[in-house]
């Protein structure tokens, strides 16, 4: 790194001749910068000009509507854990978020670096995608809307262009029995990377059916592995023990985990499916609580 | 348990004097210092564990941007083997110069190569990659039994083992022998017999502070060194040695310490940075970072270590055999020998047989850390005791109390123990209530001691009495643990002053009186007692002055309240010590008092730890739930910081026990060089771990001091397998008891 140049755009409208210059300038968009700031010091990413989103008003809302939730791409993660109503509405992508880093880091790390970053191990994607998040990608000819799972394309590869920034994510907001949940495992109980991540999105009926599920896993392949299979091996069952058992199994065949330095293939496999049964159970049992 | 003798400032709790810098910011740690006209250096470090040097090229770095000198090991004098004392452990010079920068081979991947001082740290990184070193790959031994087989590469040509072949080099740099009775005669009358092998993994100390220094050479070839160490006294000698100069020549300032745990008694950048500063005449300062210190500082050794233990059916042990290798890294020196010497050091066996071998290995070079050796030999002794206790349906603490030594017994190591606490340790833990706390499921319960000789050493102090009578301590003992506080306890108890006239410094090697390093637990046992006694002979003359002021014999004046009297005579008003201070132009100069020593009969220390974890059978994932140390401190002289060093041991060991490890891959190359994936525990990984002080005094110090600063690292290791053992049904064997490791036997029970 030679020398660095920063803008921090009051607008999106003052983002644009920078998106533009992105093209041509090896750059980078800068959110909390708690991923970035740490590559950078490492030599493993060099731009030459970063853009700080923060100062951008649209990228920092938080906005709890009746039908969907909008949630700027920049919003700090402590921010979303000290809403209440976010909480109620999705606990899952809250956990997903406050799960990141240490107590200083949450007033930094957003959701919009966290999928940003492409890691395969990130844990804000997997709880966003099961609550069927949609991003806004900003750019110079104006804005289009992806689901969450199109963003990221391998570890640290995006979908989004040089001249793009990721905007807000929007939310369905949840029906009445349903809600989400997210679990990780780490050695260790925080500051530190998931092992797996497992999010869960479950819709059950007054007689404790399931309607509708969703689930994701993290960690075990390139990307956000979504598990259509297992979510309609739960619909229509009251996900007994034998249905979240199968279910476990399901997980443990899935996706294409490495061995490294935080886990084994074997164990990353094995870890996948107790964290499916436990995460199903978690999401199930906040959606039976939404019925009333 | 207390000492019966009331005390006015020991055992109190004030204030730490560096507290407040400390928690503001102010306090200026290694890498705080910085001189006009100052350069910065890096070092080359090598890309492979082990490879012949065939050429180093600096040229083209030379006349880089900003480069104002290269160095490399051809810089330094080619020393001969010469062992010599390094704080608690003795190093061979030649073997630290070779560590310092590689001379010929590099033994380990990240040993320095060459260092560069430039007018920026950046341009000093970018000249490093204009340095071309040749070499030639050679086989890595990563594994201790590997590196002690017949056809195992050899680290070095020179290196023979002692009573073995004279032709033949080894990687097996020393073995120990520590034998008593007959084992064959003892393991004959056992009822019971174990025999198990126990690994531990290469493991880091883990401070915060990674290693810095500014130094500056003048025109005169008087060096100033400004670093963060444990002891300035052994930088001084050490680098001296290395460069070849004086030790007179040569200044040593202490920062504030970020952690050092033993670790920071020996040198890596110090003469680097003087000879680089010789060469350019500026000043230059040196800053590792994380991955340099994991990849290239030394952590301590990874252990085999297997042990065989007899007992019989009433529950005394009658016979013990253990063979302890410990890997010693890229040159000789691993903590063998105290292991050896501890690992029955807390049982009373009439019969055992222990033998230790020293094995060198592509790893960085092993320093000490906090009790270097005794941890993995307690994992597998105490680990061995518990299994016994359980096979001889014995409660495992009153399994200890059956066979614990107590004044009089030989120690395994050679020595009658004196005065111990190792008895009333025990009775303590048994009496807590944490021992018959109940538990969950999933949940288990683990017991472990620990043994730790302790060090005396060589220490000074100096005192100097302001006119306003308060006063400045001085020593040369770097202060680690809070040993600032307690040198001022010292004082104003012996003066019988509040603690607030009192300013204890931590002071340079040409300002200080001689101190060894703060290693061994020493620090307060044996500089309290230097202090204690320059204490005295202040007193002393104090009470001559006021013995001439008031014309009297000096027997006939007393030392009470901060204040001389006569008791015999009415008349004399008590002289305070501010008015003998302001008035000491006329009655004989200024008040200053010195003591030095070489502290005898350093008391052994003595731990017990209950250890409450729960496991999830699912995932392998080991919580500590409860956690409890108790240990004999001899006398607490400041309590706070005596359970700060409980504490702190316990979580080191926790660390140690459940997720610490060097992941290296098979070129000998460490996979995890930073906290994230180097995994000691965060806070919330721990309960509070709670202590008791223990205080069966030492009789050999005036105020019946032990160390107590390594003891606590000893116990949590078998502590911590056993209440997994006892949670899953499992019986762990090696650790660390990872995630993954523990559902592996789970799955195997």
């Amino acid at each position: 790194m030679e020398s660095v140049q920063y803008h921090a755009p009051q607008s999106l409208e003052d983002a644009v001749p920078l998106l533009k210059e992105a093209r041509t300038t090896p750059s980078r968009i800068l959110a909390g910068g708690t991923d970035l700031l740490i590559q950078m010091r490492a030599g493993v990413k060099t731009p030459e000009m970063l853009i700080d989103i923060k100062k951008i008003p649209e990228l920092t809302q938080l906005e709890m509507g009746a039908d969907q939730i909008r949630l700027g791409a920049a919003v700090p993660s402590a921010v979303m854990d000290e809403n209440a109503e976010l909480h109620q509405q999705l606990p899952g992508v809250v956990e997903g978020m406050e799960l990141i880093g240490s107590t200083q880091v949450q007033g930094r790390a957003t959701p919009g670096g966290n999928l940003c970053n492409a890691s395969p191990a990130g844990d804000g994607a997997p709880a966003m995608i099961v609550s069927s998040g949609q991003c806004v990608i900003f750019g110079p000819n104006g804005t289009r809307t992806i689901p969450v799972e199109e963003v990221c394309t391998a570890p640290g590869r995006t979908s989004l262009a040089d001249d793009e920034l990721l905007q807000e994510f929007i939310f369905p907001a949840p029906k009445p029995g349903q809600s989400d949940a997210y679990l990780r495992f780490i050695p260790r109980n925080e500051m530190d990377i998931a092992v797996v991540g497992v999010a869960a999105n479950i819709t059950v009926d007054a007689s404790g059916t399931c309607t509708a599920a969703k689930v994701a896993l993290g960690a075990i392949a390139p990307t956000v592995v979504i598990a259509t299979d297992i979510a309609a091996l739960l619909v229509g069952t009251k996900l007994d023990d034998d249905t979240l058992a199968a279910a476990a199994e399901m997980a443990s065949g899935l996706g294409s985990p490495i061995s490294d330095k935080r886990g084994t293939t074997e164990f990353r496999h094995r870890i996948a499916g107790v964290l499916t049964r436990r995460v199903i159970k978690i999401a199930a049992a906040r959606a039976g609580e939404r019925l009333q | 348990m207390s000492t019966n003798k009331d005390y006015k400032w020991i055992g109190t709790r004030p204030i730490r004097p560096d507290g407040a810098d400390k928690v503001t910011g102010r306090a200026a740690f290694g890498a705080d210092k910085n001189l006009p006209g100052m350069l910065h250096a890096k070092i080359l470090r090598s890309p492979f564990a082990h490879a012949k040097i065939l050429s180093i090229d600096t040229s083209a770095a030379e006349s880089a941007s900003g480069v104002l000198a290269v160095m490399t090991s051809a810089d330094m004098p080619d020393l001969a083997s010469e062992m010599g004392e390094a704080g608690e452990s003795a190093v061979d010079f030649r073997d630290l110069s070779h560590n310092i920068l590689a001379s010929g081979k590099v033994l380990y991947h990240g040993h320095a190569v060459a260092a560069v001082a430039a007018t920026s740290a950046k341009l000093a990184l970018a000249a490093l990659k204009l340095i071309k070193v040749e070499y030639e790959e050679l086989p890595v031994v990563l594994e201790i039994e590997d590196a002690m087989a017949d056809d195992a590469p050899i680290l070095h040509e020179d290196q023979f083992t002692p009573g073995g072949s004279k032709d033949k080099p080894s990687n097996v740099a020393a073995k120990m022998k520590l034998p008593r009775g007959d084992i064959d005669k003892g393991f004959a009358e056992a009822d019971i017999i174990i025999e198990r092998e126990f690994t531990t993994p290469t493991v880091h100390q883990g401070y915060i502070e990674p290693h810095a220094v500014t130094a500056s050479m003048s025109a005169s070839g008087h060096a100033d060194i400004w670093c963060c160490t444990q002891g300035t006294f052994v930088v001084r000698a050490m680098t001296a040695k290395v460069l070849g100069m004086d030790v007179g020549k040569i200044k040593v300032t202490p920062s504030e310490i970020g952690g050092g745990f033993g670790a920071k008694t020996t040198v890596y950048l110090e003469p680097i940075a003087v000879k680089l500063s010789e060469k350019t005449g500026r000043p230059v300062k040196m800053v590792m970072d994380r991955e340099e210190v994991l990849r290239a500082t030394g952590p301590t050794s990874a252990s085999v270590i297997k042990i065989k233990l007899g007992a019989t059916n009433d529950g005394k042990l009658i016979a013990a055999q253990g063979s302890l290798k410990y890997g010693a890294g890229a040159f000789k020196g691993s903590p063998m020998a105290p292991g050896c010497m501890c690992v029955f050091a807390s049982y009373e066996i009439p019969n055992f047989l222990i033998r230790g071998f020293d094995v060198v290995l592509n790893k960085p070079k092993v320093a000490a850390y906090r009790a270097p050796g005794a941890p993995m030999a307690a994992f597998a002794m105490e680990s061995l005791m518990n299994e016994m206790a359980t096979k001889l349906n014995l409660d495992p603490i009153e399994f200890r109390l059956k066979n614990a030594v107590k004044e009089g017994s030989v120690a395994a190591y050679g020595p009658k123990f004196p005065v111990i606490g190792f008895v009333e340790t025990l009775e303590a833990a048994k009496a807590h209530p944490h021992y018959s706390a109940p538990l969950g499921k999933n949940q288990g319960r683990g017991v472990g001691t620990g043994f730790w000789f302790n060090i005396g050493m060589q220490s000074s102090a100096t005192i100097n009495v302001n006119e306003s009578g308060s006063v400045t301590v001085i020593t040369g003992s770097a202060d680690i643990g809070g040993s600032r506080a307690s040198m001022a306890l010292f004082v104003a108890e012996e003066l019988d002053i509040s603690y607030d006239l009192i300013t204890p410094l931590v002071s340079n090697t040409e300002e200080a009186g001689y101190c060894d390093v703060t290693g061994g637990s020493r620090t307060t046992f044996a500089t309290g007692m230097a202090v204690v006694k320059a204490s005295k002979n202040l007193v002393a003359n104090m009470r001559k002055r006021a013995a001439k002021t008031w014309g009297i014999d000096i027997d006939d004046v007393t030392w009470e309240d901060g204040a001389a009297i006569a008791p015999a005579a009415a008349d004399k008003q008590p002289l305070t010590m501010a008015q003998i201070a302001t008035s000491a132009a006329k009655t004989g100069g200024p008040l200053t008092a010195s003591a030095s020593l070489t502290a005898q009969g350093a008391g052994a220390g003595f731990g017990v730890h209950i250890c409450d974890v729960e496991v999830d059978p699912e995932t392998g994932k080991t919580d500590v739930i409860r956690y409890t140390a108790i240990q004999d401190a001899g006398k607490a002289i400041h309590p706070s910081y005596v359970e700060g060093q409980y504490q702190g041991g316990a979580v080191q060991g926790i660390g140690w026990a459940l997720n610490e490890e060097y992941v290296y891959n098979d070129k000998g190359v460490l996979q995890n060089f930073g906290f994230l994936d180097y995994r000691m525990p965060v806070a919330n990984d721990l309960p509070m771990i709670d202590t008791v002080i223990v205080e069966v005094p030492n009789p050999s110090h005036p105020y019946g001091v032990r160390g107590v600063g390594e003891t606590p690292i000893v116990p949590p290791l078998a502590a911590v397998a056993e209440a997994v053992n006892n949670a899953a049904g499992v019986r762990i064997c090696h650790l660390p008891i990872s995630p993954p490791r523990l559902l592996a036997e789970i799955d195997a029970k």
